[in-house]
């Protein structure tokens, strides 16, 4: 192994500069830390236009035509949760990617790790929610791999899918397309998927059972994509919530953003869980939410487009691109003071009072 | 939500505001005591609203900005132990001891747990009969009284496996350390709601008195916060210095008499160093002696500790109000929330992470 001694000067660090010398699970977390991992380890390295777009997929020519290529892993504990289950969110996650891209996902592979011990019975209503997840999406899965570890060196199971997609040839989607004056448009209430799983992990019982909204936009996609030429941002709010996704399309396309706190959607019983919780909404993960930006005269019609499936029915404009402060999100507080909306560094941690 | 949406509603945070705007007319300081307070403030943009002579200065009232160093470390090395579950709040985890933080020992294999009441922790200790599991029991008299039933639960028990690691500091003694202080430019303070809600408030006023300050125990929705501000400003334009409560769905003036009974069950009153302020006599809850066997300082032996801050952070300046985070030098280049410099740097109740995250915007396209 090379010593540091034998970098020529200047090159003396042979890892890029990072100030922690072990993976904190805020490295996985969705915010800054996970941001300046890819840019330093993955990015540096596998140097390339496509991945430097940072975009929820890569999209390519092929021949007379333009496809969507994306992966995730899966790695939610519990396994099953109200609202779904890792395999549901397996198919969708990656249907979404794609759907992000302007695509129609076509294709999936997905790839077992299988911790030893894990009750067969468990893995068949897996595969069972993954089937339906599929149809429901319009996707085949076609091809795949299966491993098996030692019990005790995974979680139960972990899931990668990846997945294939025929890109809309009339679509321009592309987080460097937000333009002052697009309004930001959200399918429907936001932090769901994150206080389903939370309330599980922390044991909380609130009255109503709060379901994670895990669900394949591609069809919703394909609606909005219909309406109007003029949609220039797909995003969908995973880790990090909706803060963290508003900020990275703020920096790709070095545009400011305004959001309008009174305008975003978020159910009553969510709001009660993080205020006992102790979290911002904006910073909870979303699984079957995106963000539209649409040029201002497209705006009403893609609303009405994406109210009338049932995706979108509370769909709701909750802010615009501005020219102002670019690369920065700020909101208009419900009381008409205005803040900064930053990206979320580390993980959400609850305060202590 | 009912009984919170009333507290933000957006006309009447309008009316206040613009209450407030009619009585400032001169410059007037005043100081939030509390971070769950500076934490509202900058949420939901207040200093937008109010006028440009009206300064708000953030107090030493986050309870991870406070807690000494020297605590931080033994936290740190009593959590690295593999005989030891650590359990904490959230934000205590990321707080910077002299070389790493909680976090970092958790990816380093240490049992690190967080938890949203010490009372979960006693429930694992229960479960983990073979694991010691120790509490970080910190902040202000609106903690201790849960983390006070933590240990005589555990007492009650019988339970040999649990300890908490206490490090309680109180607000009337750093009001008194404040405003002794030459340097202090503070005219009037918004005292902290839960704090009150425990303790009442009749130990504010011989303060008052004291000092000539007005003090309003004030709550934290954001209406309560304006409200606060416009009866302390009102007090200041008057020339009053009385202790008022605005509080008042929450607060009695007597506090929670058996919370305070169980406080002195098990705590006694002692001297407390708080981060960037120094040591304040009479300042801080220590374990009584006849609960000495759960005081995680007395059973772990962790060594001689030597403590390094920072010596870019001001974090002491911006505590007691003599400066603002965007003031220091560090603040958004070497000191951020990914690498905090200092303790207000990590709490989002903490002032630079509260300003870093929620910037002071004042519509100008300024940060």
């Amino acid at each position: 192994m090379k010593q540091i001694a034998d970098f020529p000067a200047g090159l003396a660090c042979p890892i890029p500069l990072t100030e922690y010398k072990n993976v904190l699970l805020a490295h996985g977390g969705g915010g800054k830390l996970t941001q300046q991992l890819i840019q330093k380890m993955f990015v540096s390295q596998f140097d390339n236009d496509m991945l430097g777009a940072l975009h929820d997929g890569a999209v390519f020519p092929v021949g007379n035509m333009k496809l969507a290529f994306s992966t995730d892993s899966y790695v939610i504990k519990p396994i099953f949760f109200p609202g779904g289950d890792i395999g549901a969110l397996a198919v969708n996650g990656t249907v979404n990617d794609l759907a992000m891209c302007g695509a129609k996902p076509l294709y999936l592979s997905s790839a077992f790790i299988i911790e030893e011990g894990l009750p067969m019975d468990l893995l068949w209503k897996i595969v069972l929610s993954m089937k339906t997840a599929a149809e429901a999406a319009g996707v085949s899965l076609v091809t795949g791999d299966t491993k098996v570890v030692d019990r005790g060196k995974g979680d139960g199971i972990f899931i990668n899918t990846s997945g294939i997609g025929a890109v809309d040839p009339a679509a321009e989607i592309d987080p460097k397309n937000a333009r002052p004056g697009d309004k930001i448009i959200v399918n429907g209430p936001i932090a769901v998927h994150g206080i389903a799983i939370m309330s599980v992990r922390e044991g909380l019982e609130f009255e109503t059972e709060i379901r994670s909204d895990t669900a394949p936009l591609n069809g919703l996609v394909e609606r909005i994509l219909k309406a109007g030429k003029d949609v220039h941002v797909l995003r969908d709010p995973t880790r990090g919530g909706v803060a963290s996704a508003v900020n990275e399309i703020a920096q790709s396309a070095r545009q400011g953003i305004q959001l309008n706190e009174e305008a975003i959607p978020i159910g009553e019983d969510v709001r009660g869980a993080c205020e006992i919780l102790g979290f911002d909404p904006l910073y909870v993960a979303n699984e079957g939410k995106l963000l539209a930006f649409v040029a201002p005269e497209s705006a009403d019609l893609v609303l009405n487009e994406m109210r009338s499936h049932p995706l979108g029915k509370y769909a709701a404009i909750i802010g615009e691109v501005v020219a102002d402060h670019p690369g920065i999100a700020v909101m208009k507080s419900r009381i008409g003071g205005t803040r900064v909306v930053d990206m979320l560094s580390g993980e959400q941690l609850p305060r202590i009072c | 939500m009912r009984f919170i949406d009333e507290y933000r509603d957006g006309e009447a945070a309008k009316k206040t505001a613009e209450m407030i705007r009619r009585v400032t007319t001169r410059p007037w300081t005043v100081m939030e005591i509390c971070g769950g307070q500076t934490h509202t403030i900058v949420k939901y943009g207040i200093e937008s609203l109010l006028p440009n002579a009206l300064t708000l200065v953030h107090g030493p009232g986050c309870p991870v900005c406070v807690t000494p160093l020297e605590i931080i470390d033994k936290a740190i090395a009593i959590a690295s132990r593999s005989d030891v579950l650590f359990t904490s709040f959230g934000d205590m985890l990321r707080v910077p001891g002299s070389s790493k933080d909680l976090l970092t020992v958790k990816a380093e294999g240490g049992k690190v747990r967080m938890v949203y009441s010490p009372l979960d922790a006693v429930k694992i200790a229960r479960e983990n009969p073979d694991m010691k599991v120790v509490f970080f029991g910190v902040g202000f008299e609106t903690t201790a009284p849960a983390n006070a039933m933590a240990v005589y639960q555990a007492k009650k028990l019988g339970l040999g496996n649990f300890s908490l690691l206490c490090s309680h500091v109180l607000v009337p003694p750093a009001i008194n350390a404040l405003l002794s202080s030459p340097a202090n430019r503070v005219q009037g303070f918004l005292a902290a709601g839960h704090v009150c809600t425990v303790m009442g408030y009749e130990e504010y006023f011989p303060l008052a008195e004291k000092f000539h300050v007005p003090i309003v125990v004030t709550g934290f929705e954001p209406l309560d916060v304006l409200q606060g501000i416009y009866m302390t400003v009102r007090q200041l334009e008057e020339g009053r210095s009385e202790v008022e409560n605005q509080y008042t769905r929450a607060v009695r003036r007597e506090g929670n008499v058996p919370a305070q009974n169980l406080l002195r069950e098990v705590f006694r009153v002692s001297d407390r160093a708080w981060r960037g302020i120094g040591e304040i006599p009479l300042s801080g809850y220590a374990l009584r002696d006849e609960y000495a066997e759960y005081d995680a300082e007395k059973i772990f032996d962790v060594g001689e500790i030597r403590t390094q801050e920072s010596p870019l952070c001001i974090a002491g300046m911006i505590l007691q109000g003599l400066r603002k985070p965007s003031e220091c030098g560090a603040f958004r280049t070497q000191c951020t929330p990914e690498h905090p410099l200092g303790a207000p740097m990590v709490s989002s109740e903490g002032a630079c992470a509260a300003y870093y995250h929620f910037g002071e915007y004042r519509g100008e396209g300024q940060l």
